[in-house]
């Protein structure tokens, strides 16, 4: 069996150019595309993405408009498709510009937290010991709050804004990812592979780097795309109290705050920012599940 | 094996390797490639934290081994003698607690000497799991081009010496080179690491296992390109086994192992036909016999082996021995020339004036 390669090399000219191999992320990515749960989550997140950042272009009236006359119209009115809330803004053109500064809050922990939490997870696994200590038992000094609480927490000491609800929930999503990281470099960290590379005499940094990442990468992208559903929902929770975003800014989590008081008058109003919430975290989280079963196999 | 085609390609390769030992031996032909002298390895598996007991596997405890030039040294016992320890400490993967290994007469790690970075591209080690040690994300031409890279080679330098590696263990390059590991077999699989472990140039490959987990019939196939690749390229190799059949087809000279110690090294055809110790005996009868008459119910060996945190004192083989005495209990038998300059074993009852009973029959 293995030598018939060696029979066939002969056969084969080297001029010959056989077909490449596909890399796994062309097989996670095939096998995604046959996921159809996934395909319509996708779908859907990129449609909420590009009307976030189309918003200028797509919404039909100033989102920052009030008017006391036609304030908590239903929706269906004309001009106001989806009604209008406790200040008489539009309420279609209010989600669509609401989206930029949710997804915004809900990408960016999550993206700077990754980076942060990995390098530090990777580091701790890698090299075991000591640092490994020193690292993993201040990550669980967070890890010992709940997230929301810990964001709270934080965000309430810096004070209401953007820049500081965007560092709590970077703070709030270090550990878990670092945790995540540095188990599955502490598993890759023991194969043989490592060895054989140690033995050629690399350094720490050079296996990390070639052997080390590819392995650890898939796992933590798919822990870290299933929290950003969380991120969103927890910066909406600190917009609804008051502390990320402050009026009049449209974001999702703060208009449910603000409708609130109207929702015995106007409930399908009131309920329309956490529909968008929840469709878009679920969207998140269907989207990490594909992404995990498209990488379970290899092949 | 191979055809005219890939046959002409590999001597250009071979050329320069062949061209980068010579120089690169200091010694001299009968210098030892590897001497090893009272390699000693001890794992703490608790007390790490007060109050717990300190516990301590003695995996390796005083090892000495010299491998020669070009040749195929076999190291055979059974599992948890620590074969695969002490392939690792030659290779420090691990630092040994204690004991020198001189590479080409000169001591690995001291000032004067060579530095471990020397020795890991001098010593190259194929592992027994062909799929662990292989990195599933790479295609085998990134995986066998690692090293050279690390050697300093630029990435096309690197790709070409891989490929020029792949085609030496017989695989073709234009077919293999962009596959990833989950796309071959076994033996393809052990064959890369074959090429990954030649690409950084070694003069010693150390075999842990290399072809254990193949099939019979890959294995037969594998250990013929393992027995060229040292013809052409000058390799020496450490081939540690615990197939008896195998390590006598490819090897020179045997080391037998027991519970972290030597108890007997010399010329194969000497070890397999009148092992000396008590327990190269009873592993050479443990193989199945290919005579249906000459088959035996009774196993050589009863029990397990000793504990290595707890070892016996004296010999450690003695209490599986059926030779054992009091002096056993007592005195820790030295490896000793018997019969033989070359072939040594660590028995009281092979040396005169031990104080064994069976000590001058023997002798």
């Amino acid at each position: 069996m293995s030598d018939q390669a060696a029979t066939f090399s002969g056969a084969i000219p080297d001029t010959v150019k056989t077909e490449r191999s596909r890399s796994f992320w062309q097989a996670v990515f095939r096998r995604l595309s046959r996921d159809p749960l996934t395909m319509i989550c996708a779908a859907i997140l990129l449609a909420i993405v590009l009307i976030a950042i189309f918003a200028p272009w797509i919404a039909p009236n100033d989102p920052y408009k009030t008017s006391m006359v036609r304030r908590l119209k239903p929706p269906g009115t004309p001009g106001y498709w989806l009604g209008t809330d406790e200040l008489g803004r539009d309420m279609l053109s209010r989600l669509i510009y609401g989206g930029r500064l949710s997804l915004f809050m809900g990408f960016t922990p999550v993206v700077v937290a990754t980076f942060i939490g990995g390098t530090l997870g990777v580091i701790a696994g890698y090299a075991g010991g000591r640092i490994n200590m020193a690292i993993m038992r201040l990550i669980d000094v967070f890890y010992a709050f709940p997230s929301v609480l810990l964001a709270v927490a934080i965000s309430g000491a810096l004070g209401a804004g953007i820049v500081n609800g965007l560092v709590s929930l970077i703070l709030v999503f270090i550990p878990p990812i670092a945790r995540v990281a540095e188990s599955v470099t502490t598993q890759v960290r023991t194969q043989d592979f490592i060895e054989a590379a140690r033995a050629t005499g690399a350094s720490g940094a050079r296996i990390v780097t070639g052997h080390v990442l590819s392995n650890v990468v898939g796992p933590i992208l798919i822990y870290a795309s299933s929290l950003i559903s969380v991120s969103i929902v927890i910066a909406s929770g600190l917009s609804f109290l008051g502390l990320g975003v402050s009026p009049p800014l449209a974001d999702w989590g703060l208009m449910l705050n603000t409708l609130r008081q109207s929702i015995y008058i106007a409930p399908v109003n009131a309920v329309l920012p956490g529909v968008m919430i929840f469709t878009t975290s679920m969207c998140f989280n269907l989207m990490s599940d594909g992404l995990r079963s498209a990488m379970d196999v290899k092949g | 094996m191979q055809t005219e085609n890939t046959k002409t390609n590999d001597k250009t390769a071979l050329r320069v390797m062949t061209r980068d030992v010579d120089t690169r031996d200091r010694g001299g032909p009968r210098q030892p490639m590897l001497i090893i002298r009272g390699l000693k390895k001890h794992f703490q598996v608790s007390g790490k934290s007060l109050g717990q007991p300190k516990i301590v596997v003695k995996a390796v405890d005083g090892v000495d081994l010299e491998v020669g030039k070009g040749e195929t040294l076999g190291i055979v016992g059974e599992s948890g003698c620590g074969k695969s320890t002490t392939a690792r400490l030659l290779m420090h993967l691990i630092e040994p607690d204690s004991g020198e290994i001189l590479l080409d007469g000169e001591t690995v790690g001291s000032m004067r000497g060579v530095d471990v970075r020397e020795l890991r591209r001098s010593v190259q080690m194929v592992f027994q799991d062909s799929y662990a040690s292989l990195n599933p994300r790479l295609t085998i031409e990134d995986t066998v081009a690692f090293g050279p890279r690390i050697g300093g080679l630029s990435r096309t330098e690197a790709k070409s010496r891989a490929r020029s590696m792949l085609r030496m263990v017989g695989l073709a390059p234009e077919l293999f080179a962009q596959r990833y590991p989950h796309e071959l077999s076994g033996g393809q699989r052990q064959r890369v690491n074959i090429a990954r472990a030649l690409a950084v140039g070694p003069r010693v490959l150390i075999l842990d296992e290399a072809v254990s987990a193949l099939d019979k019939s890959v294995e037969a196939q594998v250990l013929n390109l393992l027995q060229e690749l040292k013809k052409t390229l000058g390799l020496t190799y450490v081939f540690i086994s615990h197939d008896l059949n195998v390590v006598q087809y490819i090897s020179d000279r045997v080391v037998v192992m027991y519970l972290g110690q030597v108890v007997e090294a010399g010329p194969v055809e000497r070890i397999y036909e009148t092992p000396r110790h008590p327990y190269t005996a009873a592993l050479l009868s443990s193989r199945p016999s290919m005579d249906p008459t000459k088959r035996i119910t009774a196993p050589p060996l009863t029990g397990d082996p000793p504990n290595p945190i707890n070892p016996p004192s004296g010999c450690r083989f003695r209490t599986r021995c059926p030779l054992a005495e009091d002096i056993c209990a007592r005195v820790a038998p030295a490896l000793t020339a018997v019969d033989d300059p070359a072939h040594l074993a660590a028995c009281h009852a092979r040396v005169s004036g031990s104080g064994h009973s069976h000590a001058s029959a023997a002798a």
